[in-house]
């Protein structure tokens, strides 16, 4: 196996000067790799606010009764956690940063196939995001919904839920036209000899969830329009008063809402499918199953929303279909870990960061599926519903899953996007002490939840005191390992050793080209003539 | 190499047959909530539906279908070197554009007039039935007139890039997706048509 | 990179499913009128479908497209229908 000797520093790549001067070179350029560092320290930024608002909510658990904050306050500290984590972070997440970075190059194109709509995209997410926060300080103040928004409380609130559905409005919007944008590249700006079945596996996540981004992200467009609406000019569709019903709202919610998590997951599943392969030095075991899969994920997902809604008081007959669906969609979830197993049996491992980060995606996200199954069951959904074990649940699959991915995907790509390596050895202790805290802090709440606590609860009865300490303790540990790994990175990836332009022996496209990428990917158009994972033909191997 | 701006024909027009499937599903939504209510309430369905007037909506629906019309030959036009034939037939769907809304305008201000219109008291006054008819009329053809005046305005638009050569025979693609957004607004309306002016029974 | 273009259709094609589409909404009108019970709403939408295919394949030239965009279309209809389906799994049997 070779790895490339650093290469003569010569320019920057795509960091050199943009079309205009200083950030005007950013802010206004259509350049992929730069809209998509303009998403990753936008997301970033998110990440870091909606992970001080978590490290909040925790202080305010530390005991029963008031800690730090009063209850109407940690209503909207909640909402906020959750709105920003959704929508401002992982949403767009691994897409919008490392879709736009990553993906042009590996299918051998030069930008996606809308330039400008991308760069729109960017400005509808600042844009949200900043309404979003005005939210927080004009009309009633900051929502207190939970990001669910659910009727009747959402129509009724003094809280500014009108400007924060139309923030929320302008952010699907973005996450549309990225979905729209990179289906149209991914179809026709495919370099010579790029194959569908040499598209490269983080590319075929993308397709899939670009999918969802396009056909169910207009539901909750409408759907918070109608919230708006409901509000400003007195509709009723969702009011019982008016003929109307609140149960509809939460369906027409969570038809987005739940194919939306397979928006959070796939593209991490992308990510875990490109690494693995690289990691192993072996082709990826069932490249073809994992493609079917990713795509039946995306239909599959589609089916099953109302398993959010089994106690909202909908018909039996609903429960038991939507129970028996929401089966289904694990087949294929379930067939990618033993693909990326498969991959890694026989295979020569080498255990650095991306690959650390990536291991700990499929065990969290397995564990986070399993509790799926028991949410998915009616019968025990009735018993868990609205505690904790549902917090721990999607914390394990959005956060151990998607997550892990996204840092996966940082130590990964980074390295190849500015051209410098972070200390490999401290990005390990980092992963170790995020590991360490994140099971602490999110086993408790499942823990906690079984005994009965709900979620959204500002207070609690004492006997749940002790598992809400150990929570906290491990929110603590995560924030540290979290520090300690974006100071190493941001460290390693501005002021490190030049990384090479293949650092982690890839086969992809995006390894053939000096790192940083010139701002045009390729000197000239690439011919592709192996498989993405083909490193003996790469030579590689 | 050069080939920055690379004009892909069929890339262009599949993305903007991407947007319509959204605007599909957004008005889906509220499909879904027609269909819903419906099933829930038929016979306010019809009592309310008799309000409505089927000549505003058929006029309509003619209007409509005639804007759909000029505009897809304006493509036509274009391509065969038919400027200004182009140029009116686009004009001519603009100004169906207009006399639809001005349709609307009296169709809206009449039932306004009569207390028929979202949180009004007449409206509470109502059975819960008709109460969900009006509220889902309102929103329903509301965004869709929202798109109507985008549609114009896109169209008008394109007749500037006609205008200054920007599009024509050889690029015509600004024209074709312009159009296609158009006609998605008569899409709609030929099922908003049928399913609130003609529940009759 | 050079793309073959599809025909220049003729305008007396788009006139004459124009007329069709007039037709069609004669006829929506009129079946209207008669009591077919719940069939009716099926028979609206049946005839919507059809003008709407009219102006899909012929207007918006779709007959003339890749397969492709045909499919796509199918999927995003199919997914719009399941959303409606899947629903009604509630609201009938509440």
């Amino acid at each position: 196996m070779s790895r490339d000797l650093p290469p003569a520093a010569t320019g920057r790549g795509f960091f050199d000067e943009g079309r205009y001067p200083g950030i005007f070179g950013w802010i206004f350029s259509t350049d992929h790799k730069r809209i998509g560092l303009l998403y990753l320290w936008s997301i970033g930024t998110a990440f870091c606010v909606g992970a001080i608002l978590g490290l909040l909510l925790r202080l305010e658990l530390w005991a029963p009764g008031r800690t730090i904050m009063d209850a109407q306050t940690y209503n909207a500290a909640f909402t906020l956690h959750g709105v920003i984590m959704i929508f401002l972070f992982i949403i767009p997440g691994i897409p919008a940063a490392f879709g736009n970075l990553v993906m042009p190059i590996q299918i051998g194109a030069r930008d996606v196939a809308f330039p400008r709509l991308n760069l729109l995209s960017w400005w509808l997410y600042i844009s949200g995001a900043a309404l979003a926060v005005t939210a927080l300080f004009t009309g009633g103040g900051p929502p207190d919904t939970g990001w669910t928004f659910y009727v009747p409380f959402s129509t009724h609130t003094s809280t500014n839920v009108s400007l924060a559905t139309v923030a929320v409005f302008l952010l699907g919007f973005s996450s549309i036209l990225t979905g729209l944008n990179f289906i149209t590249t991914i179809h026709r700006l495919r370099a010579e000899g790029m194959t569908w079945m040499r598209i490269p596996l983080f590319t075929w996540s993308l397709y899939a969830t670009a999918w969802i981004q396009v056909l169910a992200t207009p539901v909750l467009g409408i759907t918070v329009a109608l919230v708006f609406a409901e509000r400003v000019i007195g509709t009723g569709l969702f009011d019982p008063a008016q003929g109307g019903d609140p149960i509809m709202f939460q369906h027409l919610f969570w038809i987005y809402s739940h194919p939306a998590v397979y928006i959070m997951v796939l593209p991490g599943m992308g990510v875990v499918s490109d690494i693995i392969p690289v990691f192993s030095r072996k082709p990826a075991f069932g490249y073809k199953a994992i493609v079917v899969s990713s795509l039946a994920i995306a239909f599959a997902g589609s089916l099953v929303w109302a398993h959010h809604m089994y106690t909202s008081g909908m018909s039996d007959t609903a429960v038991m279909v939507f129970s028996f669906l929401t089966f289904i969609v694990a087949i294929p979830s379930a067939i990618k870990v033993f693909n990326w197993l498969a991959t890694m049996y026989q295979g020569s491992i080498l255990l650095d960061p991306p690959l650390l980060f990536a291991l700990s995606f499929i065990l969290l996200f397995t564990i986070g599926g399993l509790t799926g199954l028991v949410l998915g069951s009616a019968a025990t959904d009735i018993h868990v519903h609205d505690t904790y074990f549902v917090v721990g649940h999607f914390h394990f699959v959005m956060f151990g899953g998607t997550g892990m991915a996204f840092f996966a995907a940082m130590h990964y790509w980074l390295p190849k996007i500015y051209g410098r390596m972070y200390d490999k050895i401290v990005a390990t202790v980092a992963w170790g002490v995020i590991f360490v805290g994140f099971c602490v802090l999110y086993l408790s709440m499942k823990v906690v939840g079984l005994m009965g606590m709900p979620r959204r609860y500002w207070d609690y009865v004492p006997e749940f005191t002790g598992l809400n300490q150990l929570a906290t303790i491990g929110s603590w540990i995560l924030a540290i390992g979290l520090v300690l790994m974006f100071v190493n990175l941001i460290r390693g990836l501005f002021w490190g050793p030049p990384a090479g332009d293949n650092p982690w022996g890839g086969a992809t496209l995006e390894w053939q080209i000096p790192s940083p990428p010139p701002a045009e990917n390729f000197d000239s158009d690439p011919v592709v003539t192996h498989g993405p994972y083909d490193f003996k033909k790469a030579g590689i191997l | 190499m050069s080939g920055h701006l690379h004009k892909d024909y069929t890339g262009a027009k599949f993305g903007m047959w991407l947007f319509l499937f959204t605007e599909v599903l957004l008005f889906g939504g509220l499909f879904i909530l027609y269909a819903v209510y419906l099933a829930r309430y038929p016979k306010e369905f019809v009592s309310a539906g008799k309000e409505l007037n089927v000549w505003f909506g058929g006029g309509n629906t003619l209007v409509l279908l005639t804007s759909s019309l000029f505009v897809a030959m304006s493509i036509t036009a274009l391509r065969r070197g038919a400027t200004a034939l182009c140029l009116g037939l686009l004009g001519g769907t603009v100004g169906c554009a207009a006399l639809f809304m001005v349709n609307k305008f009296f169709e809206w201000s009449a039932k306004i007039g009569h207390g028929i219109y979202p949180g009004s008291a007449h409206l509470k006054e109502m059975a819960p039935g008709e109460m969900v008819f009006f509220n889902i009329y309102y929103l329903t053809t509301g965004l869709h007139g929202i798109h109507v005046v985008i549609g114009a305005i896109v169209l008008t638009w394109t007749m500037v890039f006609i205008r200054t050569g920007r599009v024509h025979a050889g690029d015509w693609v600004i024209l074709e997706n312009a159009g296609l957004y158009w006609h998605l607004v008569d899409l709609i309306w030929i099922f908003i048509f049928p399913l609130y002016y003609l529940i009759l029974h | 990179m050079t793309e073959v273009h599809a025909h220049i259709v003729p305008y007396r094609t788009f006139i004459l499913v124009w007329v069709a589409l007039l037709i069609l909404t004669g006829a929506t009108v009129t079946v209207a009128q008669y009591h077919f019970g719940a069939l009716n709403i099926w028979i609206a939408l049946g005839i919507a479908t059809l003008k709407s295919s009219l102006v899909i394949a012929v207007f918006m030239h779709l007959k003339d497209e890749q397969p492709l965009f045909k499919l796509a279309l199918l999927s995003a209809l199919a997914i719009l229908a399941i959303f409606i389906g899947l629903t009604f799994f509630d609201v009938l049997y509440r």
